[in-house]
């Protein structure tokens, strides 16, 4: 007799209590454990001041180039790309927590438990999304201070962050997939470096991407990052064309969703090779 | 067919082979391994490194499937309704459980809510279990800031925190100084009486496994070479061990012919100036011993009666000291890494 159930006769329980309170269990110990390191909330912190004011300083003359122009202040147009760029290289660590629960019995001993695999997943990406909301909010408000003004006001904010928790979910869930599959702190370390810096250079996150060449136009179309670049700068402007947030922030959320089932999915392969 | 009745674990003609992967043979962990534990025992499973106990706790916790065979805990198919399974057993890994960032209270809690417990009762379980483990003065500290014997204790109160039927502790003292295991023992001890629950222990300490084990499994190689309580599987040697020291002159050739020639003497051996023997009733039988060494003119340096020890068992099973083994199996480990 062989050991592969089929999966008819595995009552699986699919109810959402247990789904909601295992994400609110597991995103608070996320939390104490950040609440209880303050070196990393301070750096957290004063991250966004220094690539604000640093990009803002570094490239304020680009907005002079012909062709740049769009009525606004460098730091107005800066301010949403920055903001995701936070979210961005944040959400790229979090397979982190994975990582490190691994190398301790932790992982193993709630893979050996009832706890819901989606709420490991979810519980990480609320927890990053949570994270970089504070973030966002630091930056609009120093972009305030430092003299910048956002038309699209409250709603605007509102819609920018909903931009930043759809592209948190985006890479908090490939980050988490790679701890699983490479387990690895190294093989983080391969993501954020090879595939976050271009993906913010293949953007119009610091640069108008009209000012670069076409082939970069056309790459940045797909580039999930461009279009959480968008859907912030968007929400921001004066006069939002709404076609095109809600059509970027459908994409993100549609990745979202495929990412996430693809980093439970992964617990299974962690499994099978344990 | 294991029912709820049946016993607490089962594992039938378990098989797992690992890929090898990179040039190398694939590596057969298990091969056929079996074994029962009947509802409120400890059963270990004793062997060096490498000889497939991790890998068969993996099994029986879900944590991964075997190729062939059939596993039960709390007579429930283990392939069939991992989920049921899960709720039945609490699990501490040869690694550490708990979060080094919460504090032990937190790390109990949190264990006892993902097992479905409420708020109040999971606070009021880990402060039963706290008092137990002598862990009170410390449960409002970071698990970061624990002494190892401490924070092993910890891991065995987080497996206990559901009140499981069957409790997996894999190599639980591995890492600990002598005193800190003593301490963790006596724990362990006390535990099975207080919670009427089957334990499944790994271990590669002979004496560990002798202390904590009801029964025991003799684990090499992926198979199940002996199997037993620690005193039938050391009565089955038969007799103490009688071992003779001869002073520096003596000639160890006549000493051996010496002994030959007591009755009461059987497996008489030999290394250098160690002499060995098994007898009945050692103590009854070291003084002809020594009577017929003297007649012969050996002078004997000392003389020692031992009862059986696991190690003899592990011996006399897989051919190897147990000691030799754990070393050929380090080696093993070292050069595949």
């Amino acid at each position: 007799m062989t050991t592969t159930a089929l999966p008819a006769s595995r009552p699986q329980r699919r109810n959402g209590p247990t789904f909601l309170t295992h994400t609110l269990l597991l995103t608070g110990r996320q939390l104490r454990a950040a609440w209880r390191m303050p070196a990393f909330l301070v750096m957290n912190l004063v991250q966004p001041v220094i690539w604000l004011l640093l990009f803002g300083q570094l490239f304020k003359s680009v907005i002079d180039i012909p062709g740049f122009g769009v009525g606004q202040s460098y730091l107005e147009y800066l301010t949403p790309g920055v903001v995701m760029m936070l979210a961005l290289f944040g959400s790229a660590w979090s397979g982190t927590v994975y990582i490190q629960d691994m190398d301790r019995g932790v992982m193993d001993r709630f893979l050996t438990s009832p706890t819901n695999r989606g709420a490991m997943i979810v519980s990480t990406l609320v927890y990053q999304s949570l994270l970089a909301v504070v973030q966002s909010l630091v930056v609009v408000g120093i972009a305030f201070w430092a003299g910048a003004r956002f038309e699209g006001g409250v709603v605007g904010i509102l819609l920018l962050l909903l931009g930043v928790v759809l592209l948190t979910a985006v890479f908090c869930s490939l980050s988490n997939a790679v701890a699983l599959l490479a387990r690895e702190q190294t093989a983080l370390i391969g993501i954020s470096q090879l595939i976050t810096l271009p993906l913010m250079f293949l953007s119009s996150a610091i640069m108008n991407t009209k000012l670069s060449p076409e082939w970069v136009q056309n790459v940045s179309a797909y580039n999930p990052f461009e279009w959480a670049v968008i859907v912030g700068r968007q929400a921001l402007s004066a006069h939002p064309d709404w076609a095109t947030l809600w059509a970027h922030a459908g994409l993100l959320a549609a990745l979202a969703v495929v990412m996430a089932a693809w980093a439970t999915s992964a617990f299974r392969v962690y499994q099978r090779s344990a | 067919m294991a029912t709820a009745n049946g016993p607490a674990l089962a594992a039938d003609h378990l098989v797992k082979t690992y890929p090898g992967g990179r040039g190398k043979p694939p590596l057969r962990a298990l091969d056929d391994l079996g074994f029962v534990a009947e509802k409120g025992t400890v059963f270990g499973l004793l062997g060096p490194n490498g000889a497939g106990k991790s890998t068969t706790m993996k099994i029986l916790s879900t944590l991964t499937r075997p190729d062939s065979g059939t596993a039960y805990v709390a007579g429930i198919d283990v392939a069939r309704h991992p989920a049921r399974v899960r709720r039945a057993l609490g699990f501490v890994a040869q690694k550490p459980v708990s979060d080094p960032m919460d504090t032990g209270v937190e790390n109990l809690v949190l264990a006892g809510r993902l097992q479905g417990m409420s708020g109040r009762e999971a606070a009021a379980r880990a402060r039963e279990l706290l008092d137990r483990f002598g862990l009170t003065d410390h449960a409002r500290r970071q698990v970061k800031t624990y002494s190892g014997g401490m924070a092993r204790k910890l891991d065995v109160a987080i497996g206990l925190m559901h009140r499981p039927e069957v409790l997996f502790l894999d190599e639980p003292t591995t890492g600990l100084d002598p005193e800190a295991r003593a301490e963790l023992w006596l724990e362990l001890e006390r535990m099975t009486t207080a919670e009427n629950l089957t334990v499944l222990l790994t271990t590669h300490y002979l004496d560990e496994a002798d202390r904590l084990a009801d029964r025991l499994a003799i684990v090499d190689h992926g198979r199940v070479v002996a199997g037993g309580t620690p005193e039938e599987l050391k009565n089955d040697l038969r007799g103490d061990a009688v071992i003779v020291e001869l002073a520096g002159d003596a000639d160890p050739f006549a000493g051996l012919t010496a002994l030959q020639r007591v009755d009461a003497l059987r497996e008489v051996g030999g290394d250098g100036r160690t002499l060995r023997a098994r007898a009945d009733n050692g103590a009854a039988t070291l003084p002809l011993a020594l009577a017929a060494l003297e007649a012969a003119g050996v002078a004997v340096a000392s003389a020692t009666v031992a009862r059986p020890s696991l190690d003899d068992v592990y011996l006399r099973h897989t051919g190897r000291t147990f000691t030799r083994a754990q070393e050929s199996a380090e080696f093993v480990l070292e050069n595949a890494s």
